[in-house]
């Protein structure tokens, strides 16, 4: 695994405020400065007068690096990954990129079948040093648009999995992706973008953040505790690290302190972190967009229900969407992703009844 | 084989790699049938002329990729047979220290990627290392073999697509052996000739005689020399024909009896044998010669895979990242 170097703690460092998608813009122009291997590889990325991307993440970075290393591709979402991978074999660090995750099925047999087993399947001879970025979440597009996919490759040995919560730590893990040695799933909340002009994304949440002007990664397999508190953990990921910090304030003015922990990658995972906190809190939610059936929430229940039985006074609760596809409209959207108060009440209820 | 510009050196050469591929499949066959070879296996005997004309044309450095089929592919591109047939037997000395087996034979520094048993799966791979050769600026090009049931699969149509616009330096070969696993290539496809599917991505389809080696030799090279000077992909179309069944369970009999005696009358070893002996490259004493050092050479293989020693079974842990 690369280790990364540096973290500068945000407070000692000069502060700007940026979106998640200048963070994400930002990691990706200082890792094509450093390193001439470093690619991007996607749909609709360099396009003069188009958007940089779905959601803007690329823009600009084809007039200041050229088509020969921002490549528009056609719409072939298995050639694309299964091309980066190919290329980050032959020595390349590709970031490829689709426009909305639920496009990644197209994509399935190279993600899972070649670019994580090669290494594997070669007595680890072969290194995949790519990059699939990926957007997921709920954002009134419907079933094919807007689901949570961690869970289907989390289930993938060979493959890492980021999904950052904040600019600062999107840009920190972009970059630590791209030094990796192993292919990277990098997922992107929608509603976290902060995209601009006509890509602006309706209902976005708490888009910008401070993001330092000095260079710095952060490492893979460290949760963050976003908010400490002695009564109950929240363990939550991109979107819903969000809701769980509302809810937190919630319970708060209840006299309610509950610790909400951003796991920032899944793979790796910082068991211990979410350990250490379940057996001081002795409660533990899991709070995920994904369905609840599978979803990464049963692992992380399941293996500290292993570890820690004997320190929790309540089951450990999972709070997810519902196993249905994404609904369209949106007053069912809004029933179908986990709520604010859906996770105030569940924390109320584990600390009052146990 | 007047046309060709392979001296007779050369000829000896393929013609031994030839044999050293027919031999290889023979051993394992037995090796299979005595119960001493874990899995399962593909066997290849019969596309000799494919795999080795191809690799032939090629340039160190190159890389190929390869299929559930690969052992010749292997052979040919020079992977030193003892680590090959080390890990048919799962051993930790074989090409992919026992990780791979026979459907994931393979050494990236050796020019072959683990072969890639995904029907289709190679192609966007092969196309991706062609991508890294381009973009590096080294003259190098991928080799990427498939068979005629990957013609039909989606990723064919993407990276032969996504090769073809940005002219990348690969060779699309499908070696046509008229079978996906028992259905024949005619019931699943329209066209007659999977190359002239190469018009659709604008770029140059041939098909080609699969079992003469040197007509495999000749297609590949200018295709290679196109690739390298970065004019873009070809779509060659070798047809060739398997002996065996499709995998160790298989008897072959979707297969017309007179369809395969036709085949083996056009045996690619033999072929070759014939015209190399008819032009005076080859005689019976070096044949007698080359088929010996050729079972010395197996004989050796099988001893070492035998006498390596298996992984230890922890080992099944590592190797899953960098």
């Amino acid at each position: 695994m690369s280790s990364p170097e540096t973290q500068i703690p945000a407070a000692q460092t000069t502060a700007r405020k940026l979106t998640m998608v200048e963070a994400l813009r930002e990691a990706l122009r200082e890792e094509m400065r450093r390193d001439d291997r470093v690619i991007l590889i996607g749909e609709d990325i360099g396009v003069e007068g188009g958007f940089g991307g779905a959601f803007t993440v690329t823009l600009g970075l084809a007039e200041e690096f050229g088509h020969r290393r921002v490549i528009d591709t056609p719409i072939s979402e298995a050639a694309i990954a299964g091309v980066a991978a190919g290329a980050a074999a032959g020595g390349l660090r590709p970031v490829a990129d689709v426009q909305y995750g639920d496009f990644l099925f197209i994509a399935m047999d190279q993600l899972a079948n070649q670019a994580a087993k090669l290494r594997y399947m070669s007595g680890g001879k072969i290194s995949v040093p790519m990059v699939m970025r990926a957007p997921v979440g709920a954002t009134t597009r419907g079933s094919q648009h807007g689901q949570s996919l961690e869970a289907f490759f989390t289930h993938v040995p060979g493959l890492k999995v980021a999904c950052p919560s904040n600019p600062y730590d999107g840009k920190g893990l972009l970059k630590t992706a791209i030094r990796d040695d192993n292919p990277v799933i990098f997922f992107e909340h929608k509603l976290l973008y902060g995209s601009k002009g006509a890509r602006k994304e309706a209902g976005g949440v708490e888009v910008l953040g401070h993001v330092p002007d000095q260079e710095y990664l952060i490492p893979f397999g460290q949760a963050k505790i976003a908010r400490p508190g002695r009564d109950i953990t929240i363990v939550a990921n991109l979107l819903m690290v969000h809701r769980s910090l509302q809810a937190a304030k919630i319970l708060a003015e209840r006299g309610i302190e509950a610790e909400v922990i951003d796991v920032r990658t899944l793979v790796p995972f910082d068991w211990d972190t979410v350990a250490e906190s379940a057996r001081r809190t002795r409660k533990l939610m899991i709070v995920e967009e994904d369905n609840l059936t599978g979803g990464w929430g049963a692992e992380v229940a399941a293996r500290i229900g292993d570890v820690c039985f004997g320190h929790l006074d309540a089951p450990i609760r999972r709070i997810a969407a519902p196993d249905t596809p994404v609904p369209f409209a949106p007053i069912m959207e809004k029933f179908y992703i986990p709520s604010m108060e859906t996770i105030v009440a569940t924390a109320q209820e584990l600390v009052s009844n146990y | 084989m007047n046309d060709s510009n392979l001296d007779s050196k050369q000829r000896l050469a393929i013609y031994r790699r030839m044999v050293l591929c027919r031999k290889f499949e023979e051993r394992v066959y037995y090796l299979f049938l005595e119960g001493r070879l874990p899995g399962t296996v593909h066997q290849s005997a019969g596309q000799e002329a494919s795999a080795v004309g191809v690799c032939s044309a090629l340039a160190e450095g190159d890389v190929i990729t390869s299929t559930h089929r690969p052992h010749s592919h292997a052979i040919a591109r020079g992977l030193p047979v003892k680590s090959l047939m080390a890990e048919l037997f799962a051993k930790s000395t074989g090409c992919c220290r026992g990780k791979g087996g026979s459907m994931h034979l393979g050494d990236l520094a050796l020019g072959m990627l683990p072969a890639i048993a995904i029907v289709g799966g190679g192609i966007p791979l092969a196309t991706g290392q062609a991508l890294a050769f381009q973009y590096l600026g080294k003259k190098n090009i991928a080799a990427c073999f498939f068979g005629d049931g990957a013609a039909n699969i989606g990723t064919f149509h993407e990276a032969i697509n996504m090769g073809a616009i940005w002219n990348l330096p690969v060779v699309y070969i499908c070696e046509n052996n008229k079978y996906g696993a028992s259905t024949s290539v005619e019931k699943v496809m329209k066209v007659e000739h999977v190359s002239t599917r190469a018009a659709a991505y604008g770029i140059p389809g041939m098909t080609i005689d699969g079992n003469d080696v040197e007509a495999v030799h000749r297609a590949m090279s200018s295709a290679a020399e196109r690739a390298r000077g970065g004019r873009g992909p070809t779509l060659l179309e070798l047809e060739t024909y398997r002996f065996s069944g499709h995998s160790r369970s298989d008897p072959g009999h979707y297969r017309p009896q007179d369809e395969v005696a036709a085949w083996k009358q056009r045996d690619p070893v033999g072929l070759y044998e014939k015209a190399l002996t008819d032009h005076g490259v080859l005689t019976e004493e070096a044949a007698r010669q080359i088929s010996a050092s050729v079972e010395k050479e197996l004989d050796e293989a099988v001893k070492f895979a035998e006498e390596s020693p298996s992984p230890a079974a922890e080992e099944c842990l590592s190797d899953v990242f960098a």
